[in-house]
C-alpha cells in the first residue's frame, strides 16, 4: 500500500488535471463559436457590445470611478454570486444522480416544487428561514422520488418521466400559487408572489455572517449567505460520494447495476435514494434563490420552465460531475448569464449567453476526446518522469 | 356542436404534429440513436419556417408559400439534427447529453434569430413572430383543417412502406438491433444511422412548423414548442416504435391535449377548473401509460449505444 501511495495520487492528479483542462477547452471553444455567431449577426458591435460584456460578466462596473465611489460597482458581482448559488445546487443535483447512472433532467420540475414549498412556508406559514429551506428541499425530494420509484420498480426510463414531471410540476405549482388570483401567496398588483421581505422578514436567508454584512459589501439586497450554504452542501456531497460506503454503493450501481446487485447492494433502494437526494438538492437551490429575494415567483408564467433546472445540466457536465467542480462551473454559468444581460439589448439579445452555454454542453458531450488527449500528453512528458523518480 | 367541431379541429392539429415528430423519433431510434433533441429540432424547424413565411414577398401564391416554408422548416431540421448525428455517431458521445445540449441551444438560437429579425424589421425586441397562416388552412364542412394533416398522412404511409417493405428499411432496423451483425453482412452502420437521424430531423423540423403555424398567427418563441417534442417521445414509446400504432396513439394523446383548448367553450367550462389542470392531463396520462407499458417494451435493442467497429 505504502509503496504505491504516490502513484494513485499521481493518477488522480492526472485525471483531475485533464478534466479541468478539457473543461477549459470546452469553454474557450464555446466562446470562440459564440463570437463567430455575434460576428454573423452584427460584425461592427460584436466585440464591444457583444463578447466583452459576456467575458466581463459581474465585473462590468469595475474601473468605473463614478460607481466605485459609491460602492455600486459591486452590485453586478453580488447578482452573479446570488444567482450562482441555485445553479450550483441544480448542478449538484444532476451530478449526483449521474454518478448513480441516472440522468436527472427533472431538476427544473424539482426546482419549481422547491420554490412552492419554500415560498408557502415563508409567505403563508411565516416560518423561520431554515425551516423554509428544509421545506423546499423536502418538496424537491418528493418530486425526485417519483421517477426513482418508477425506474426501480417498473423500469420506466427516468429521462422521459422526469420530463413529464417537469411540466406536471410547473402547471401544478403554478395553479396552487395562483388559484385564479385568490391564492394567499399571490400579489395581484404586481402579478407575482409577494416579496418574502414584506410578508415575513424572518423567512429571508440572513445576510450577516460573523458580523460581516454581505448586503452592505455588495450593495445588493439579495446578497445573502446562500452562496456559503451552497458551498457547504457541495463539500458534503463530495464527502458522501467519495468517503462513505453509501456513496461507494451508489457509484457501484452507476457503473454496473448487475455487478452491484451481485455484490449484495440493494440497487432498487439506491436508485430511489439517489433520485430523492438529487431532488432535495434542486429544491434546496430554489429555496436559496427565492428565500434570498433575488426574484419574486411569477405563477402565471407557465409556458417555460425555470432556466436554473436545465442550466444545472451545463454546470454538472462542465464540472465533469465533480461536486467541488460544480462550485466553479456554477459561478461561471452565472457569469455568462449576467454578462448576457449586460449586452446592449438593442444590438444583441441576451439569449446569446444561453446559446453559448448550450454550445459548451454540446462540446462537453464529447469532452472525453479532449480528456484522452490531455491524459496522453501528460503521460508522455510531464508525469512519466516524475513517476519514475518517485519509484526509485 | 361547436364543441365537437373544435375538438376535431384541435385533435387533428395536435395529432398530425405528434404523428410527424413521433415518426421522426422512430426513424432515429430504429437506426440506434436516441433522439431526445426532438424538442430543439422542432423549435429550429418552426423558427426557420416562420421566418421564411415572414420574408416571402407579399402576393406570392399560396402553393409557393407552402412549398417554400415547408422546405425551409425541413432543411433547418435536417441541418440541426446533423449536429446530433455527428456527435453521437462519429464522435461516439453520450446521445442523451448531446440531445439535451441541442434542446438548450434550440430555444436560445430561435430567440436570438427572432429578436434579431424583429430588431432589423420593426425595431422592437419582441420574442414573437407575426405571420400570415391563411394559405395553410382550409375548411371541410364546418371543421377547420390544415395542410399538415394531409402531409402527415402521406408521410405515415411512406414511412411504413420504407421501414417495412424496402431493403433500406430492413437494413436500418438491423443497425438498431444488432449493428455488429449488420456490419458483418456489409451494411455501413454509420451511413444507416446518419440516414435515420437526418430523416428524424426532417420530420421533427416539419412537425415543429406544423405545430406553430396553423394554430395561431403570432407565436412567442420564449416557450419553444412547449414540451411537444417530449410528448412525441412518449407517443413513440406508447406506440411501440411502430408507425401505425404511433398514429393511433398520436390521435389519442391529441384528444387529451385538446381539452385545454376547448374547455372554455364547452360544458367543461362550467367545472371552473384552472386551465393548467387540462394542460397537465396529457403529461399525467402519458406518465401512467409509460408506467404500465415499459416492462414489455419493444425498443430497438442497440439504441443509445454508440457503434464501435472493434466490438464484436
Amino acid at each position: 500500500m505504502n509503496k504505491n501511495a504516490v502513484s494513485p495520487l499521481m493518477m488522480r492528479a492526472k485525471a483531475a488535471g485533464s478534466s479541468v483542462l478539457s473543461s477549459l477547452v470546452c469553454i474557450l471553444m464555446g466562446l470562440v463559436l459564440g463570437y463567430l455567431f455575434l460576428l454573423l449577426l452584427n460584425a461592427e458591435h460584436a466585440w464591444d457590445d457583444g463578447l466583452l460584456p459576456i467575458i466581463k460578466g459581474g465585473f462590468k462596473s469595475f474601473g468605473n470611478e463614478a460607481l466605485e465611489a459609491t460602492g455600486a460597482h459591486m452590485k453586478p458581482l453580488g447578482m452573479e454570486i446570488a444567482e450562482a448559488a441555485p445553479l450550483i445546487m441544480t448542478g449538484l443535483s444532476v451530478a449526483f444522480a449521474f454518478k448513480t447512472g441516472l440522468f436527472n433532467i427533472g431538476a427544473a420540475g424539482q426546482y419549481v416544487l422547491g420554490a412552492f414549498g419554500g415560498l408557502y412556508c415563508a409567505l403563508v406559514l411565516q416560518l423561520p428561514w431554515w425551516v423554509c429551506l428544509l421545506a423546499a428541499s423536502l418538496c424537491g425530494a418528493l418530486w425526485g422520488a417519483i421517477p426513482g420509484i418508477l425506474k426501480a420498480y417498473l423500469n420506466v426510463n427516468e429521462v422521459i418521466t422526469c420530463i413529464m414531471l417537469n411540466w406536471i410540476g410547473l402547471y401544478g405549482a403554478n395553479t396552487l400559487m395562483y388559484q385564479g388570483g385568490n391564492s394567499p401567496m399571490y400579489f395581484l398588483k404586481q402579478a407575482k408572489t409577494y416579496t418574502v421581505a414584506s410578508k415575513s422578514p424572518s423567512s429571508l436567508i440572513p445576510s450577516k455572517i460573523f458580523g460581516w454584512d454581505l448586503t452592505k459589501t455588495f450593495n445588493y439586497s439579495a446578497m445573502t449567505i446562500a452562496i456559503f450554504l451552497a458551498i457547504i452542501v457541495a463539500i458534503a456531497i463530495y464527502v458522501i460520494l467519495e468517503k462513505t460506503t453509501f456513496g461507494y454503493e451508489l457509484k457501484a450501481c452507476g457503473h454496473n447495476k448487475n455487478a452491484a446487485k451481485y455484490a449484495g447492494i440493494n440497487d432498487k433502494r439506491n436508485i430511489i435514494l439517489s433520485m430523492v437526494i438529487a431532488g432535495a438538492l434542486a429544491g434546496f437551490g430554489a429555496g436559496l434563490f427565492f428565500l434570498a429575494g433575488v426574484e419574486q415567483y411569477n405563477p402565471q408564467e407557465s409556458t417555460a420552465l425555470p432556466g436554473q433546472g436545465f442550466n444545472g445540466i451545463s454546470v454538472a457536465l462542465l464540472a465533469s460531475l465533480n461536486p467541488i467542480g460544480c462550485i466553479f462551473s456554477g459561478v461561471f454559468i452565472s457569469h455568462l448569464s449576467v454578462g448576457g444581460n449586460a449586452m446592449k439589448q438593442s444590438t444583441f439579445p441576451k439569449e446569446i449567453a444561453d446559446a453559448v452555454s448550450g454550445i459548451i454542453v454540446y462540446l462537453c458531450a464529447f469532452s472525453i476526446l479532449f480528456k484522452g488527449f490531455f491524459r496522453k500528453l501528460f503521460g508522455s512528458k510531464l508525469f512519466r518522469k516524475k513517476e519514475g523518480g518517485a519509484k526509485k | 356542436m361547436t364543441g365537437l367541431v373544435l375538438l376535431i379541429k384541435y385533435a387533428l392539429l395536435y395529432g398530425s404534429v405528434l404523428l410527424l415528430v413521433a415518426m421522426g423519433g422512430m426513424w432515429s431510434e430504429h437506426s440506434g440513436v436516441i433522439n431526445i433533441a426532438l424538442e430543439g429540432i422542432m423549435t429550429i424547424g418552426a423558427v426557420a419556417g416562420a421566418l421564411a413565411l415572414c420574408l416571402l414577398p407579399e402576393g406570392t401564391s399560396a402553393g409557393v408559400v407552402i412549398l417554400a416554408s415547408v422546405f425551409f422548416a425541413c432543411t433547418a431540421g435536417i441541418v440541426y439534427s446533423s449536429l446530433l448525428a455527428f456527435a453521437s455517431i462519429n464522435l461516439k458521445a453520450d446521445q442523451t447529453i448531446g440531445g439535451t445540449a441541442l434542446n438548450l441551444m434550440g430555444t436560445a438560437l430561435a430567440l436570438v434569430l427572432v429578436k434579431n429579425f424583429n430588431l432589423t424589421h420593426s425595431g422592437g425586441q419582441s420574442p414573437k413572430l407575426t405571420y400570415d397562416n391563411s394559405p395553410f388552412i382550409f375548411k371541410i364542412g364546418e371543421v377547420t383543417v390544415n395542410v399538415f394533416v394531409l402531409i402527415a398522412l402521406v408521410l405515415l404511409i411512406v414511412s411504413y412502406y420504407l421501414m417495412y417493405k424496402t431493403r433500406f428499411g430492413l437494413r436500418l432496423r438491423a443497425c438498431g438491433e444488432h449493428p455488429q451483425a449488420a456490419a458483418s453482412v456489409g451494411i455501413n452502420v454509420y451511413r444507416m444511422r446518419w440516414a435515420g437521424v437526418l430523416i428524424s430531423g426532417l420530420l421533427g423540423g416539419l412537425g415543429g412548423f406544423a405545430y406553430v403555424v396553423p394554430s395561431v398567427s403570432i407565436w412567442n418563441f420564449e416557450q419553444g414548442v412547449a414540451g411537444m417534442g417530449f410528448l412525441s417521445l412518449a407517443v413513440m414509446i406508447f406506440g411501440q416504435w411502430h408507425p401505425v400504432r404511433i398514429a393511433l396513439c398520436a390521435l389519442f394523446f391529441a384528444l387529451f391535449k385538446s381539452l385545454a383548448d376547448i374547455a372554455d367553450s364547452t360544458f367543461l367550462g362550467s367545472l371552473n377548473l384552472a386551465k393548467e389542470i387540462y394542460r397537465m392531463m396529457p403529461f399525467i396520462f402519458s406518465l401512467i401509460v409509460l408506467a404500465f407499458t415499459s416492462k414489455r417494451s419493444k425498443a430497438p435493442k442497440a439504441e443509445g449505444i454508440p457503434y464501435d467497429k472493434g466490438m464484436r
